[in-house]
């Protein structure tokens, strides 16, 4: 029988050193993969990796989009990455993140045709409402009623999807769609857009917010007692009841911030990158963000590497699928892969595996 | 076969280029097509991969097409249609309607570059088709079959999203079931999916619970087909013909067929004589076809049905004729009116007699 042994002193420089061993054996498993399908597995992780930063065709459009991309998994990971740390988990930030988008585009559409320069900062807040007030109700109710928020959360974006589907066809719809869904665009309406800040770099609104959100996050685990109380919750439960910690206090807090935070990324995508509000307006920055957190190793400057690097997967990954006519799926395993890899080096850093004969009963 | 390839050919040698000098004009034409499902869901993007099969097939090396399947719509979706031209592609095909400001960003940003787009109306620059079918003619005769098929009178109907086209067809089955069964009910539920076998599959199975008969279905997958086979009810293929479910549960179907426009629309380009339009067709021009009515169909129906589909396709009969009603009682057609296109494009209410409402 195996069994699984923790190790007392779990080593430091493995620590560090399994999120990029996870991503050199995604490469050779990916390549296996690749190669199976009949594609030549260098040229796939070259074009997977490299040519979207350094191919002279594609890289300096490709280079951008990265922080596009990378934007709303990395502020949505942050906020995540704090509950994560204290044991609280938040499984629902996509439907915060749908829900946030939908209560700033509301706010947004509520005054149309304004052009006021209040316009966007109202809906920033009112995006970070949004998703705050949608993460409240599992945090409620897991304080009031002990139910778990991993389930509640995750079934609330179901939830939201009904509500955005409803929006879109109708109390949002445009009133010159002529019956079809979807809202106003609110990124071609000066006042409602999250316009691109510096021309050609991708950076938009909620490029900054993420940044400052990495710094923020930074500051508050090291510098300030609530990031004491977080990590002494989530690595001695027991002990951070006995130093004063209040657990509800720390579950409503955790939901609170990264609910906003996905609220705030949901807005500055339905302003931004996004134009609009759809039925299919949310494309899984929300579960994406969980692999960019634990990529990120729950730590601010891991997460925004990690980020990073989930983005250019996604674009590497669609250069691959246009390039060599690698199929979706097999680009979808491929990311499936590094999270799988990182998880099993984690166990392997975290436990020594022990034969053990097994006794009679 | 990548999309970066430059070939010198025979005619650039002989034309006494510098070799090495390898020049765009030598390389296919190439098209690409963005799909926000999977070609393998064996309905709506299956049908517009067959087309593209087809397009390759008919033009053979002076085509090459490139695929993106499960593109999200939105910034994902310009991202990837950027890097298709980018790569070299002269024509985009985007096939879900979600795509619209996406394509229309992108072709503002190169003039060049034809643009197609499936179930649109955003046509914001003249480098941007849309294109669409009418597949309200193919629900009216699915509807005439249900009518006569039905021992029920209650008819199911699995709807994705409350848009015109699905509530076109929600209007045109019920119009015609009734016209041969006056006693016929609609159960309509909403899926809010266009594709997601295991909710189709519950609401064919809640809908056979409430007595169902006969589903038709306004979402992808073969689900429903599956569920309709173990009850013994019937169902219609829905963008594909589904035959694998012939001749029971399937007993029609309305067959999508992208690949003649795809053909079309991919020669005017090469020509250059390609032209911004809205193309809207059916039955007549073959956009979309009936599939064969199987045999569990009687003789009778069977023929009357196909005298539909021909009246249809002829233009002799139009699907919505009036005298009909809104839902709520207002007059919409006089006897014997006709809708504009227009209009009709944009349906947003539900004929007399049925009971369903706008979303859930």
């Amino acid at each position: 029988m195996i069994v699984l042994e923790k190790r007392p002193t779990p080593s430091r420089f493995w620590g560090a050193a399994t999120p990029v061993a996870a991503v050199f054996l995604t490469m050779i498993a990916g390549g296996i993969m690749f190669a199976a399908l009949g594609k030549d597995p260098v040229e796939a992780i070259r074009i997977i990796f490299w040519d979207p930063l350094f191919n002279a065709q594609f890289a300096s459009y490709s280079r951008p989009q990265l922080l596009i991309k990378a934007g709303p998994l990395i502020l949505i990971a942050i906020g995540l990455s704090l509950g994560f740390k204290a044991g609280i988990w938040n499984i629902g930030a996509e439907g915060q993140y749908i829900i946030g988008a939908i209560c700033g585009a509301a706010f947004g559409l509520a005054f149309w045709p304004s052009e006021s320069p209040l316009l966007f900062p109202g809906m920033v807040i009112a995006g970070l409402i949004g998703g705050w007030a949608w993460a409240m109700i599992p945090g409620v109710l897991k304080t009031r009623f002990r139910t778990n928020e991993i389930l509640v959360s995750l079934l609330l974006v179901y939830v939201a999807e009904a509500i955005l589907a409803s929006a879109a066809t109708s109390w949002l719809r445009s009133p010159d769609a002529m019956g079809f869904p979807g809202s106003r665009n609110l990124a071609r309406h000066p006042g409602t857009d999250n316009p691109e800040l510096i021309a050609g770099t991708g950076m938009h609104w909620g490029v900054l917010a993420a940044f400052i959100a990495v710094i923020a996050a930074y500051v508050l685990m090291n510098r300030h007692v609530l990031g004491y109380q977080i990590r002494l919750a989530g690595q001695a439960p027991r002990a951070a009841r006995f130093a004063g910690v209040d657990p509800n206090r720390l579950v409503l807090l955790c939901l609170g911030i990264s609910g906003a935070l996905a609220g705030a990324a949901g807005l500055f995508e339905v302003s931004g990158p996004a134009g609009q509000i759809s039925i299919d307006f949310n494309v899984g920055y929300g579960f994406t963000a969980i692999i960019v957190a634990f990529l990120g190793r729950l730590h601010p400057i891991g997460i925004l590497l990690a980020g990073l690097l989930m983005a250019l997967t996604y674009i590497g990954g669609e250069l691959a699928q246009l390039m060599l006519g690698i199929p979706a799926p097999a680009i979808q395993a491929f990311q499936g892969m590094l999270l799988f890899f990182l998880l099993a080096l984690d166990v392997l850093s975290n436990y020594h595996i022990r034969l053990k004969r097994t006794e009679a009963a | 076969m990548k999309l970066t390839r430059r070939v010198l050919t025979a005619t650039a040698l002989a034309t006494g280029l510098v070799a090495g000098s390898a020049i765009a004009q030598d390389d296919p034409f190439t098209v690409g097509f963005i799909h926000v499902g999977s070609t393998g869901d064996m309905g709506w993007t299956f049908t517009h991969d067959q087309g593209r099969i087809a397009l390759d097939e008919h033009f053979g090396d002076a085509v090459e097409t490139v695929v993106a399947e499960s593109v999200a719509e939105g910034a994902d979706a310009e991202r990837v249609m950027t890097q298709m031209i980018l790569g070299g592609a002269d024509m985009i095909v985007a096939t879900s309607f979600g795509f619209g400001p996406a394509v229309n960003a992108v072709a503002g940003r190169f003039p060049d570059v034809y643009f197609e787009h499936a179930t649109g109306y955003l046509r914001e620059h003249p480098n941007v088709s849309t294109y669409d079918a009418r597949f309200y003619e193919g629900r009216a005769v699915m509807g005439h079959i249900a009518g006569h098929m039905t021992e029920s009178n209650i008819i199911g109907y699995i709807a994705s999203y409350p848009i015109p086209s699905v509530i076109q067809g929600i209007n045109s089955a019920y119009l015609h079931a009734t016209q041969v069964n006056p006693d016929v009910e609609f159960r309509v539920i909403w899926a809010n999916t266009w594709f997601d076998p295991a909710i189709e599959a519950d609401a064919a199975q809640a809908l056979i619970d409430e007595g169902a008969d006969v589903i038709f279905q306004h979402t992808d997958s073969t689900a429903p087909h599956a569920v309709a086979q173990e009850a013994g009810a019937f169902a219609f293929g829905q963008a594909n013909d589904m035959s694998q479910f012939a001749p029971a549960p399937r007993i029609s179907a309305i067959v999508d067929n992208w690949g003649p426009y795809y053909i079309e629309r991919a020669q005017a380009a090469m020509d250059g004589t390609w032209e911004q339009t809205a193309a809207w067709q059916g039955l007549s021009e073959d956009r979309i076809l009936i599939g064969e009515i199987s045999e569990a169909v009687p003789e009778e129906v069977r023929a009357s049905a196909m005298a539909l589909r021909d009246s249809i396709a002829s233009g002799e009969y139009h699907p919505f004729t009036g005298p009909i009603n809104q839902q709520d009682g207002t007059p919409w057609l006089a006897e014997g009116e006709t809708p504009e296109d227009g209009p009709l494009a944009g349906m947003g209410f539900f004929v007399e007699g049925l009971t369903v409402e706008l979303g859930n």
